[in-house]
């Protein structure tokens, strides 16, 4: 979706502020919702990042990082029916009107093994369909100029430009359709550079190119 | 709209979001979706144990050895993996060598993608809309709001991480550290030289003897 999560290349968000000896979670309230929302196992139709890029625009920039998480996990846990809209709000309304009170506590240690376990465990093992790649390192291609209403990993600023193969991932995941729900969901996966000059025009700064990994159907031959 | 009212709508934005994460946990909790030494260990294990001290002992052992340079720049998951380093966004790692004539420089222009078994969780510079809208396009402006200036001679490669694969840059060894032990070399390395916004400082810039 040409959401505003898409920012490569646009204008007008500054300099880049930089924090010397940054902490990892600035605020308590971020860690424990990194920590809820990689452990909570309620799957997310179509991808907690397409959730993300679904919520409001204008909230989508008024929000932090975590904020952002944390809005799309509470809107995916009310769609699974984990509770309701009303009783986030409810219980939302008890700690603006308690806000020292800390939420209830109950420890299990077997799911902190596992949850340990999982942070460092080898991803699983994805059957993919053995796809000859239609395109071989050194090879001329163009991206597509497609404006796909999903979720998709093609930015913008990328799609129409001229670029050349560069490395072979093999045969990967599609995210768009994996996000879609639809088959199939294996496409082979290229890196691809693009020269500056012809992702920016004579804006574009000397000597530069940029690299993208492109799924097959986002390429065609040049 | 003032700076001070600026400031008051994020404080406040900060105080809302504490009090959903609150009412969030609760729910969770008492729906036996997580249970609170969970979220205690997850923090306490970003906080004290997956961070960018990873990266640099790859990186040091590239520096000191050079078949395992090689491994790495071939195959930088297993490369990696054989260091300890694997799991959650790091399944599929791929090391960019910096050398005179190139220079690498890794974004998420979609997200804040980023290679957590090596680095840790990413630095709020690097989720910000300025550098996720900006590193893509003006790379050499960018570098240069980071004190790196990038001669012209040096061709500047900017990788967007817009698949599962993760990026991490091989900084150049600086001259004058070819004696220090390893443990030495990683307290050189720092987050941002693997980022590709920082190059790793000589010791003993001046060849003075110290």
């Amino acid at each position: 979706m040409n959401g505003i999560h898409d920012m490569g290349g646009m204008h007008g968000f500054g300099p880049i502020e930089y924090e010397e000896d940054e902490p990892v979670f600035h605020q308590r309230w971020e860690g424990r919702v990194y920590a809820m929302i990689t452990n909570t196992a309620v799957p997310v139709p179509g991808g907690l990042r397409y959730a993300i890029e679904r919520m409001g625009q204008a909230l989508y920039l008024a929000s932090s990082y975590y904020a952002r998480w944390m809005h799309a996990r509470i809107q995916t846990l009310i769609a699974a029916d984990i509770f309701t809209q009303a009783e986030f709000d409810e219980r939302l309304s008890y700690y603006r009107q308690n806000p020292q009170a800390a939420p209830p506590s109950r420890e299990d240690l077997e799911t902190v093994q596992r949850a340990i376990t999982a942070i460092s465990a080898p991803p699983p093992k994805r059957e993919v369909p053995d796809i000859q790649p239609a395109f071989k390192i050194g090879d001329a291609v163009k991206s597509r100029n497609m404006h796909p209403a999903g979720h998709t990993r093609l930015p913008r600023y990328a799609r129409g430009k001229n670029a050349v193969v560069v490395k072979y991932y093999g045969v990967q995941g599609f995210d768009d359709a994996i996000s879609a729900g639809t088959e199939p969901n294996s496409q082979p996966l290229y890196c691809v550079r693009f020269e500056g000059r012809d992702l920016w025009g004579e804006s574009a700064e000397p000597n530069s190119a940029v690299y993208l990994d492109m799924w097959e159907s986002y390429l065609e031959a040049l | 709209m003032t700076q001070t009212e600026d400031r008051d709508d994020h404080i406040d934005a900060e105080v809302d979001a504490a009090l959903r994460a609150k009412a969030l946990e609760s729910l969770l909790i008492e729906k036996g979706l997580i249970s609170t030494d969970l979220i205690d260990e997850v923090v306490r294990q970003y906080e004290e144990d997956i961070g960018p001290l990873n990266g640099a002992r790859v990186v040091a052992r590239a520096w000191q050895d050079s078949s395992y340079r090689e491994w790495l720049l071939k195959d930088g998951t297993a490369a990696i993996a054989d260091m300890g380093y694997i799991g959650r966004q790091g399944a599929d790692m791929v090391v960019l060598e910096n050398t005179p004539t190139v220079h690498n420089l890794v974004v998420c222009t979609l997200c804040s993608c980023y290679p957590w078994p090596v680095l840790g969780l990413p630095p709020n510079w690097y989720k910000s809309f300025a550098y996720r809208s900006r590193a893509v396009r003006e790379p050499r402006t960018v570098l240069r709001e980071f004190g790196l200036e990038i001669a012209e001679s040096v061709e500047v490669r900017v990788w967007d991480s817009n698949s599962e694969v993760r990026y991490m840059v091989l900084p150049e060894q600086p001259a004058g550290c070819e004696a220090l032990s390893e443990e030495a070399l990683v307290s050189l390395i720092s987050r941002d030289a693997m980022i590709g916004v920082a190059k790793v400082e000589s010791p003993n810039p001046d060849g003075v003897e110290q």
